[in-house]
């Protein structure tokens, strides 16, 4: 049935898999860690593109390697991402992560160092750059309906406003925008713990909650009883969180959930940036809590815009996605203004509804995916940060 | 009285509610309003409490379970009056 939000409509960028991107990147994309001067050499070398380093990439092995490469290959592929160059010290990972990206369609380049050096590597993987920056930046932006975005959530430096005013604003999103088809994210394995009960009973069916139950669990007891040197209370929730007034895990989780709103269901769990294969709906995605990681991952998982409900004011940014800010806490808007898109904080003097600030927040997902740069865009912040599961052989 | 809310409570089962002005001193009269369905009520601040942080509805003992969204958040571990202040030196987690 249509609504008032059937019609909205967005200029995106179509890419060749049909997917919907709001921003135009091309990226060079180190393998491992010892590629990064290479490709920061490049980026410096062709202006438009963009070097994303990190710390991993070698020696990993099992399920921990598995996330490494679904990260690269995912963020590679990501419909916010034009083209890219992959550079790695050796040819086998880096072509395993080139041709993954080349799946997509989209134009990828390789080149590996050993044998050549990074004077030579740098010189031929400029000239690859340059070519797909004459290309990306001819590329224009079509009419695309909202519907066919992929919108991902997580907070961070909750406090007792992101329960009340910022995450119920993203559920009532959710909930008015993936009737209309969006495809959706959500996570924080370890920050849904005292709301487990309620989260199990938000999958779409039985089958799919009790699988739900099973990854929560095993988290739990693999993780966090396995390696626990006291209750976690300076750890989650955060000392950020207690000054904001919040006193247990299971109170942060109670208002983490509200960022799914009261209508909406999850179809079906995702592994740390495994990208969805059921098609639209929202999905719960294995991850942390931590904010870098988490939006890295959904980022890898496809997501081309991140909304981020925060209370004391967390200033995260990604360097492929927008992450649009919203904050119900009328300091945080005084103190730290220039890292906040939303203001939902009339929620909190009951001058504005949460039914208001989803409609406000849908309107900014709407201006940022046309173009507007987010506060994290303009404040340079693109943190890019690998889940690591285990320590590398 | 003004309109504007000194403490927000999420549900009506709820035993704790967030104070969401600034400078809050213990005394005060607080017009209070639960978000559930902004119905209101009063309460007397028993402690200058920080914006954010959260007062006790009723009077809660050592063992008692402290309620908001409806929802068990954590174990009472001391004697807290009606109008307190309720953090970590007063409630704790039940997991971990």
């Amino acid at each position: 049935m249509a609504s008032k939000y059937s019609n909205i409509t967005v200029k995106g960028f179509r890419r060749e898999n049909g997917r919907v991107g709001v921003r135009n990147h091309v990226l060079i994309l180190p393998v491992d860690d010892i590629s990064n001067a290479a490709c920061e050499a490049v980026a410096n070398n062709v202006k438009g593109t963009m070097a994303i380093p990190h710390a991993y990439g070698r020696l990993q092995f099992g399920e921990d390697l598995e996330v490494h490469f679904r990260t690269m290959i995912g963020t590679g592929s990501n419909a916010n991402v034009h083209s890219v160059v992959v550079i790695g010290i050796e040819p086998d990972w880096t072509k395993r992560i080139a041709d993954g990206i080349r799946e997509t369609g989209k134009e990828v380049a390789e080149f590996s160092i050993e044998q050549k050096g990074d004077f030579e590597t740098i010189r031929a993987a400029s000239w690859a750059a340059k070519d797909f920056v004459h290309k990306a930046t001819e590329v224009q932006r079509e009419e695309c309906s909202i519907s066919e975005l992929w919108v991902s959530t997580k907070c961070g430096e909750s406090d007792t406003t992101t329960g009340l005013g910022s995450c119920p604003t993203v559920g009532n999103m959710y909930d008015k925008l993936l009737p209309e088809g969006i495809t959706g994210f959500f996570g924080e394995t370890s920050e849904i713990t005292g709301a487990e009960h309620i989260c199990q009973k938000r999958a779409i069916n039985e089958e799919v909650g009790e699988r739900w139950y099973k990854m929560w669990k095993a988290y739990q007891d693999d993780v966090i009883f396995a390696h626990q040197t006291d209750d976690l209370s300076d750890s989650q929730p955060t000392k950020g969180n207690i000054l904001g007034g919040l006193t247990t895990i299971e109170e942060k989780a109670l208002g983490n959930l509200e960022k799914i709103g009261r209508t909406s269901q999850y179809i079906d769990i995702l592994e740390p940036a495994e990208q969805p294969n059921l098609g639209k709906g929202l999905y719960f995605m294995d991850s942390s809590s931590a904010a870098a990681e988490c939006v890295t991952l959904m980022a890898a998982g496809g997501a081309v815009i991140h909304t981020f409900p925060t209370g004391q004011g967390n200033v995260v940014g990604n360097p492929i996605v927008p992450v649009i800010k919203i904050t119900a806490n009328p300091r945080t808007v005084r103190t730290m203004g220039e890292h906040i898109d939303v203001d939902v904080s009339g929620i909190l003097r009951r001058d504005q509804t949460i039914d208001e600030a989803g409609d406000a927040l849908i309107d900014m997902i709407r201006r940022t995916a046309n173009g507007r740069n987010t506060a994290a865009e303009a404040l340079g912040h693109r943190e890019f940060s690998m889940t690591k599961l285990y320590r590398s052989a | 009285m003004s309109n504007i809310p000194h403490l927000l409570v999420h549900d009506h089962e709820d035993n704790v509610g967030v104070v969401v002005v600034e400078g809050l001193t213990a005394g005060t009269e607080m017009f209070c309003c639960v978000t559930h369905d902004n119905s209101t009520f009063t309460l007397t601040a028993g402690a200058d409490v920080p914006i954010w942080h959260k007062i006790a509805l009723k009077d809660l003992k050592n063992g008692d379970t402290a309620v908001k969204y409806g929802e068990d958040i954590g174990k009472v571990i001391a004697d807290i009056s009606k109008g307190e202040h309720v953090h970590t030196h007063n409630c704790k987690t039940k997991r971990w």
